[in-house]
Parts: structure tokens; sequence; C-alpha cells
């Protein structure tokens, strides 16, 4: 690893201070940075570690606590800590059930909120530096687009970058309507969760729409009517500690036997969490049967494209998303 | 042997406050650059002189309690702590596997919650307590969960097996061993190229089952 020098700041202000120029890193729980840093894939100047920036509006940024419209997540919460806490099993168990779905144990003991959204939107020719690849060095190519694309983006990429986000809390969070709090100099900004990732495009350098000078502080999620037909349903190589293949965030809301709202979002399958808007539209007034589900999934892959290796993806994304609803409105 | 010694918070914010200008030119010597603290550096930066530490600034003072010791080190920003604890203070028990979070050969517990010490810098571990596999046992007496090993073969070669106990343990103390699956999943940051899995799985429930305290 190359070497570095470490700050930490004490205030979000003399952090906000440090993080915008060039060559400076944040670090948070460091379980994707310090990875990629041994690998060679990123090599900063600065690490500005912000696990000790104090009270930021009177709360501490691991807090977890209720707002007048819902919970709200301190970006340095660890996984773990979420996937256990009361109020979030008691009314967002897809985010619950989403955290434990992802790393291993140990993983989710450093790994916090606002880390693991930060983690950087991947593949193998990302980490190896003896390969062409348009996100880790612009312009090089994307070694991906004809060569070993088994785990990639079957929604949204460009000719630049197929990779995909791997997070499973992302997904949890997409379908949960989740905002994002962000503090800049000039002040805090909102940002909705499903416009926090972007995708490829031109500019497969950049996974986010986060500001270099900015830091995520809190993710807050709306109260909810879904905690009682939820699921995430993630399919992997391996039963634990992988990545997905097809990961789903199934929520429904079922009054008198019709759908009366539904979220959707899957895993795996872009650069960023992909939800699912056509899906829930139609499903929205329908009865919760497997025919509506296999229905809304076909509608939901529409305009899926296979390249080669991962076109395995088109069947078995849309059979996630029955399955997954399936086990939301308690068909199996 | 429990050190009794107490940790103050973790103080870079008493730092900034202490920190004054004058205390860092006074400071900024090759001589005494170790005994800089984190809070200078920021201190530091704000005054853009950050490029001048940079220079100077090699290593940096790091204060852990492992295994119920204090230990004073001086230490590479991008040391981990895997490396501290094998290369630096010789104990060598915690083991270097993947060294990429992916085998958990390496893990250890921070304040009780075990992690991958090969993702962690050294540098962020400071005023936390440590605890490895060396530090498992009292004295002559085996800890539960290494006698359990033993008694079950839960291991071939044993390179992933202190990784293997000190998660082992955490599963126990976090509630999640309370049947064949759920050991499985919370174990599964923990890999064994042996495949020693059935018998780790029969040491971890024959210690929940014991109602031993771990």
């Amino acid at each position: 690893m190359k070497q570095f020098q470490y700050v930490r700041p004490a205030t979000l202000k003399a952090a906000l201070d440090v993080i915008g120029k060039p060559g400076v890193k944040v670090i948070a729980g460091g379980t994707n940075l310090i990875d990629l840093m041994k690998r060679g894939v990123t090599a900063p100047d600065k690490l500005v570690d912000i696990n000790h920036l104090g009270l930021v509006d009177h709360q501490s940024l691991k807090d977890i606590t209720e707002t007048k419209t819902g919970l709200y997540l301190g970006s340095l919460a660890l996984n773990s800590v979420v996937s256990e806490n009361n109020m979030v099993a008691k009314r967002h168990p897809l985010l619950a059930m989403a955290l434990k779905a992802g790393a291993s144990p140990q993983l989710r003991n450093m790994a916090t909120v606002g880390g693991n959204m930060m983690q950087r939107t991947r593949c193998g020719y990302f980490y190896d530096t003896t390969m062409p690849c348009n996100k880790r060095v612009p312009g090089t190519g994307c070694g991906a687009m004809e060569g070993i694309n088994r785990m990639h983006a079957i929604f949204g990429a460009s000719q630049q970058c197929i990779a995909v986000h791997p997070s499973d809390m992302c997904v949890a969070l997409a379908a949960l309507d989740a905002t994002v709090h962000i503090a800049g100099k000039k002040g805090e900004r909102k940002l909705p969760f499903t416009q926090f990732h972007r995708l490829p495009g031109e500019h497969p350098d950049l996974d986010n729409n986060l500001a270099k000078d900015e830091l995520i502080v809190g993710i807050e999620i709306p109260d909810n009517n879904f905690a009682q037909n939820s699921y995430y349903l993630k399919i992997r190589d391996r039963q634990s500690y992988a990545f997905a293949l097809v990961s789903v965030a199934a929520a429904l809301e079922i009054e008198n036997g019709i759908i009366k709202n539904a979220r959707l979002a899957m895993g795996g399958v872009a650069h960023k969490p992909w939800r699912l808007f056509d899906a829930e539209k139609a499903l929205t007034g329908k009865q919760p049967t497997e025919e509506n589900f296999a229905q809304a999934a076909t509608l939901a892959m529409q305009g899926a494209i296979g390249h080669g290796g991962n076109s395995f993806k088109l069947k078995l994304a849309p059979a996630t998303i029955t399955e997954a609803l399936k086990h939301a409105a308690g068909l199996v | 042997m429990e050190n009794k010694e107490a940790y103050p918070a973790n103080d870079a914010a008493q730092d900034v406050k202490d920190s004054s200008r004058r205390n860092f030119i006074k400071q900024s010597t090759l001589l005494t650059a170790v005994a800089l603290t984190p809070g200078t550096a920021i201190k530091a930066a704000a005054d853009h002189i950050d490029e001048q530490i940079a220079a100077v600034f090699e290593k940096m003072p790091l204060k852990m309690q492992v295994n119920g010791k204090t230990q004073n080190l001086s230490v590479e920003p991008r040391a981990t702590l895997l490396d501290i604890l094998r290369e630096q203070l010789d104990l060598t028990g915690t083991k270097k596997g993947c060294d990429h979070g992916q085998c958990g050969a390496c893990t250890v517990h921070v304040d009780g919650h075990r992690i991958n010490s090969c993702l962690t810098l050294g540098v962020m571990m400071n005023g936390r307590k440590i605890t490895t596999i060396e530090g498992l046992a009292n004295g002559n007496q085996l800890h539960p969960m290494q006698e359990a090993f033993i008694k079950h073969d839960g291991f071939q070669c044993g390179y992933c097996t202190p990784g293997q106990i000190m998660s082992a343990v955490a599963c126990i103390r976090e509630g999640h061993a309370n049947s064949e699956h759920e050991i499985r999943e919370y174990m599964s940051g923990n890999i064994c190229r042996c495949g020693a899995y059935p018998n780790i799985v029969n040491a971890i429930q024959e210690v929940k089952d014991g109602g031993m305290a771990v």
C-alpha cells in the first residue's frame, strides 16, 4: 500500500474543510477502500477518518433515531447495528433482511451505512490493474463488455461500463423511498435514494452524485405499511457471503386482498440499485397472485440486455422477482 | 490478566483544542515527529501546512490495549492491525490468509466485536481494546471454545483455526448460534479450505448447549 497521510478531524466542519481537495479520500469502516488501496486500484495521498466527528445537529452520526415522519439512520451507524436494531426490525424488516444478506458478520461490524453506499460499483476488471477499465482509468476501454461478464449488468449499462453495484442494503433503501441527507460547506441538502447512485453513461468513473467536498450524514426512511409483507431474496453462487447474481427487494401493502402499494428494487443487475417502477404500477390494484407477480416480472424485464456470460440473468431475474413477491405476499 | 488502566475516550476533539500553532512548530522536528497527535495534523491542515508534516510524518503514535496489556506504539498510517499484531507485537496467532477480508483467518475482537484485522488500519484502533487468539485462554486453561475445537477435531491444517475460534466465540455472544443453519450462516465469513465445517459446527453447538460463559 502506498504511504499516505492520515488525519482525524473532530468536527464536521473540519472534515468538510479537507475532503474536497485532490488526492483526499474519506475513510469510515474502510472495508472496500483498504481493499482497493492494497490492490493499487486507488492510492490517496491523504485519508480523512470521519469516525470522530462528534455531534452533528445534536446527535451522533452513529445514532438511529425516530423522526416525526420516519426513521433516521446516522451515516456512521454500523451495518451490524442497523440490522439488529429493534425499530428497524419492526418497521423495516426488509432493510434488516437485506443487511443480513450482505458481506460477512465481521465486515458488517466494520462497514457503515454511508460507507456501504460509497463502496465502488465494480467488477473483476476494475480490480485488475493490468486490465483496461474505463472506471479505474477513463478512456482505457471496458474489459468486461466482451470478456468474462457473468456477474455484470443487464440494465442501464453503457458501452463504457457494465459493472454492478454490489450492495444489498442499498437495494432495500431504494425500494423503501429513503432520502439521503448530505452535508456540504454551503449546508445540508437532501437527495432521493434512487437518485444517489448513477448509471455509467460516459462517466463510469463516477458511481454516484455526491460531490467531492460533501459527506453523507444520514438516511431517512419514511414510515410505510410494508412491514407485514416484505421480503429480500438474494440469489448467489453459494448460500452465504457472496455477491448477488440477482437480488430482489419486494414490499407490498395489501388491503382486503388487493395490492394497495408495491415497491420493488433489484440488485446485481445494474450500475445502481435498480428500482422497478413500471412493475410496481402494474401490481397496484391487483390481487397478490403468482400470475400477477409473473406478469409484473415480465414487465420489469423490458429493456434488459445480456452480454453473453450474464445472459442467464434474463431468465433468473424475472423468476427471482416472482419468487420474492410470493414470499412477501405470504404465498410461500 | 486484566489491565485495569482506564482508557480516555478517543480524544481527537481534545487534541484539536489543546494544540496551538506554536506547539505544532515546536514539535515539528524530525526528532519529535512521532509524538505529534493526530489532532495536530488537523490543525496543521487548517493552517495549510499539511505538506510540511507529510514530509516528516512517517509514523504516528498508537495506544491500544491488546489482550489486557496497554501498548504504546509508533506505526505507519498504512499498517494494518493484522500486520501490527504479527510484526510489531509478535502475536502471530492471528493469521494472514487472503489479506483482503474474504477468508476470516485474521478475525480478532475489537471492544468485544469481531472484525477483519487485515482491513483495519492500526491508527484507527487508538484507544480500543483488542483480543486475539492469544488472549482467549485463562493462563494455562484453554477457553471452552478451544477445548471444543480439539475435542471435535474442528480443523485439519489449522491455519484458519484462530480466526474460526474468534468468530465462533463472537457468534455465541451475538446470540447467533441457535441452530446448525444459523451457525453456518453466521460463520460464513470464515473459510476452511480443509473443509472441517461439520466439526466446527459441532464444536460451537457443544459450547452453546453447555451454556458456559464465553
